[in-house]
């Protein structure tokens, strides 16, 4: 008996290891956002380019489309950009981006300069939107359906790996729904 | 070079670091004196070489070789040479490089001080305590290389995240690592007690200055940290019970605990193995939180950047050292000989009550940080449990252990008269009752909780006074005969009775800051004012400035109290340059009543500023107390009993002397 109390600890923290030992497959990044599965946040964005188009709640329905929060001070913005410029060269889906926290003259020179693969860019400089959107920090990815739900949220840059493994996939499969 | 020397030496480190690791355990084992004396050498050693490659660290940061990956990504030239030295280990691979010196540190002092531990237990724990160093010199040599070049180096550097850019975070990791590093000689006496399967006052004796030490560092390590967020984060919160503020505070309550056990251990030989668990289990936790902070498990405010690898490697290390650890205490502990017996009331009764309080407190804080992990294998998402979990089931666990600890220090040994003490304990308690009616009664209609922590804070901080009021017969003799007595009082009582006085003022400040603060958020206009807390704060206006690698809006505040002038206050709102990060400075005007706290936001284009403005009661009180508590660290620790002769062991048979 008193045997059995001396190993106490030891199996109590064997259970731990093993228990730790699953957290470690999961990817803690991807923070899930209470806004999963729910209706993409009415809101309205002005253009961020005189010549094009802006962001909008309606805009968002009808075809599985991408929304990229991005801004010109953001340095890992500026690492995922070629794989937006290549995503909108392949046509996979339509890509909206808010820009968000930003001027107008840097944001719109810093297009200029690294490509503009948007479809419509919502200029959001005093973060109107991405209160709503419950934006933490740029850059941000959502996915969103054809019903106007956002199914998917991702944190920080996105490169080749989740491009090709994440987020590809989970646009066919959402095209596939109904 | 220098760089590849540092790499070179870290390599000879971990050879070192494995013949220390095998020669004293086997030299002990076989009575060999030579062997024994090797690790000595060894420590010593060991310490050098990764001083040497701190140093090479170092040199690359400060003269900005971008061609060392890690300077790359961690450093800027435009940066203030402070941060630069600062960025060290302000990252991971850095900081487990400052982790593993401290560690060697502590090797090299016991075999350096340690002339007057038996040789065998000496060489025992100069031995395991090379075993840890081996597993972390070799995860960061296969995991964490901070020396690994890049080619080609980029034109400047990624800069250090500029929250950690502050003078505050600069000490912040070395002091809370000597701490939390520090254990690791608990731990290291621990295992090599269970080796030679014995322990006993002596035993305890050695190990209560080396825990005293770390603790010391942990608790100023902590206060560190929380005062860091109270000023810099921009909220004026201090403590967020966040996973790696719970990675230091597990250990801190658990090496609480262990303080306090060991001296049941050596003045009464009772207590042993649990004392042993203590041991154990104050280092693992400190494990256990460097899993947790940089295997990626919890996400967190200061997770480092995550890599699976590092966390398979780390877990592997966690269960050899933890595992291998608490194997061998079921082994070896059930041999242990009960020790001397006790009555529930008793001094030994009373620091009993303290460790049951103290680890229970630990294992709220283990669940709450690692529950949201739990619920997500059943499961059930994503969630955090966050403050209010903690509120409702540690501060429970607070309020006994504060009123017992009012009494405990006056209880005798083996058996105590708890009503004695408790008559003698008269003055404090009503002095705690009508005050807490006052307060109660003044701050009618606030938080009834606040008052009550109040309450308990006066009581501790009374019952410490009555106790040294009773050592030093204040009243009852002549004031000369007190003032002898005071200084014929060992620093160590003089120790304890600061260390819970200042326990008693840090709850005050915490309970004050958290019940009664006021806050008021708005949008200013410039020269417009506005009332808190008995203060009218005028805004009047915001100015630009450039720092080094930031460029700043400055919001300048005058405070007025009763018409007059007081004070100015700026808060600045930071953009650092090359990251493009954001971070606010508060302004921040402190008194011992409270601070006034303010935070300039966002413009509104018309002129105006967002701006939050706090009064926090007492929080000052918080570090004060803090301070107070290592203050008595130290001086229990410059106690002559425990630094010079060490009383000798019982039986000396089998043991042949040191061969140095």
């Amino acid at each position: 008996m008193r045997r059995v109390l001396f190993l106490t600890p030891l199996i109590l923290f064997l259970g731990l290891a093993v228990y730790l030992g699953f957290g470690l497959t999961r990817d803690a990044r991807i923070v899930p956002s209470a806004l999963i599965d729910q209706p993409v946040p009415e809101f309205a964005l002005p253009p961020l380019l005189e010549s094009g188009k802006g962001l909008a709640t309606a805009d968002l329905k009808g075809r599985v489309a991408l929304v990229n929060v991005f801004a010109s001070w953001c340095v890992p913005c500026r690492a995922e950009h070629p794989i937006w410029i290549q995503f909108a060269k392949d046509q996979k889906a339509p890509l909206y981006g808010i820009n968000w926290k930003d001027k107008r003259e840097t944001a719109t020179r810093w297009l200029k300069e690294l490509g503009n693969p948007y479809t419509g860019i919502g200029f959001d400089g005093d973060n109107r939107a991405g209160i709503e959107w419950g934006v933490y920090g740029a850059p941000e990815t959502y996915i969103v359906d054809r019903e106007g739900r956002i199914r998917y949220k991702h944190i920080g840059p996105i490169f080749a790996e989740t491009m090709s493994g994440t987020i590809i996939p989970l646009i066919r499969e959402l095209e596939g729904e109904k | 070079m220098i760089t590849e020397l540092g790499h070179f030496a870290l390599i000879l480190a971990l050879c070192v670091a494995v013949t220390q690791a095998v020669l004293p355990m086997a030299g002990a084992a076989r009575r060999h004196g030579g062997w024994m004396a090797a690790g000595n050498s060894a420590a010593v050693l060991q310490f050098l070489l990764i001083a040497v490659a701190f140093g090479a660290l170092m040199h690359a940061y400060l003269t900005s070789d971008f061609t060392v990956k890690n300077v790359a990504l961690n450093s800027h030239s435009l940066k203030p040479v402070i941060y630069k030295i600062s960025g060290v280990w302000g990252n991971h691979e850095g900081s487990m490089l400052l982790w593993v010196l401290i560690l060697a540190l502590f090797g090299a002092m016991v075999a350096l001080f340690g002339g007057n531990l038996p040789p065998t237990l000496r060489a025992r724990v100069i031995s395991v305590q090379a075993m840890i160093g081996v597993g972390f010199l070799l995860f960061i040599l296969f995991t964490s290389n901070p020396f690994e070049r890049l080619f080609p180096a980029p034109a400047n550097g990624n800069d250090l995240n500029p929250l950690l850019q502050d003078p505050g975070l600069a000490l912040h990791p070395p002091i809370l690592y000597a701490g939390y590093v520090g254990f690791s000689i608990a731990f290291s006496f621990a295992i090599a007690a269970l080796i030679e399967g014995r322990i006993d006052a002596a035993w305890a004796h050695w190990v209560r200055p080396w825990t005293l030490l770390a603790w010391s560092f942990l608790t100023a390590g902590i206060a560190l940290g929380s005062w860091w967020a109270y000023y810099e984060l921009g909220w004026g919160g201090f403590w967020y019970w966040d996973p790696v503020e719970n990675a230091s505070f597990m250990p801190w309550l658990v090496g609480t605990a262990l303080l306090h056990s060991a001296i049941v251990v050596e003045k009464r030989d009772a207590l042993k193995s649990w004392t042993i668990l203590l041991a154990i289990l104050t280092f693992s936790l400190s494990l256990i939180g460097t899993f947790l902070v940089r295997s990626g498990v919890l996400t967190s405010v200061h997770a480092f950047a995550t890599d699976p690898e590092r966390g398979v490697f780390i877990l592997l290390l966690l269960v050899i050292a933890v595992g291998g650890a608490l194997a061998l205490y079921a082994w070896r502990a059930p041999r242990l000989e009960p020790g001397g017996l006790f009555s529930p009331v008793s001094r030994e009764g009373a620091l009993m009550l303290n460790n049951l309080l103290l680890t229970t407190a630990a294992a709220t804080v283990f669940i709450g940080t690692l529950y949201p992990l739990l619920l997500e294998a059943m499961g059930g998402g994503k969630v955090s449990v966050g403050p209010p979990f903690f509120n409702a089931t540690f501060v429970p666990l607070m309020a006994p252990l504060v009123a017992a600890l009012g009494v405990g220090p006056m209880l005798a040994w083996k058996r105590a008269d708890l009503a004695g003490a408790l008559a003698r304990l008269k003055v404090a308690a009503i002095a705690a009752l009508a005050l807490t009616a006052i307060i109660g009664y003044w701050q009618w209609g606030r938080p009834v909780l606040g008052t009550l922590a109040i309450g308990f804070a006066i009581w501790l901080g009374g019952a410490v006074i009555t106790e040294l009021v009773a050592r030093t017969g204040i009243g009852r003799m002549p004031l000369r005969d007190s003032l002898a007595r005071m200084r014929g009082l060992p620093r160590a009582a003089w120790g304890m009775s600061l260390a819970h006085f200042g326990l008693a003022l840090a709850i005050a400040g915490s309970a004050g800051t958290a019940a009664w603060q006021e806050e008021k958020i708005l949008v200013m206009a410039p020269n417009q004012t506005v009332s808190l807390a008995g203060f009218e704060v005028a805004f009047d206006g915001v100015e630009d400035k450039r720092g080094p690698n930031y460029v700043a809006q400055r919001g300048l505040f005058t405070v007025r109290r009763g018409g007059e002038k007081i004070d100015r206050m700026v808060a600045e709102r930071r953009r650092y340059v090359v990251g493009g990060q954001e971070t606010t400075e508060a302004a921040i005007r402190s008194t011992a009543a409270g601070d006034l706290y303010a935070v300039i936001g966002a413009s509104d284009n018309k002129g105006g500023h967002t701006v939050r403005l706090y009064f926090k009661p007492l929080v000052l009180w918080i570090w004060l107390g803090a301070t107070v508590m290592v203050l008595g660290g130290l001086l229990s620790l410059s106690d002559r009993r425990l630094r010079v002769g060490a009383p000798k062991r019982r039986s000396a048979k089998g043991v042949p002397a040191a061969a140095e």
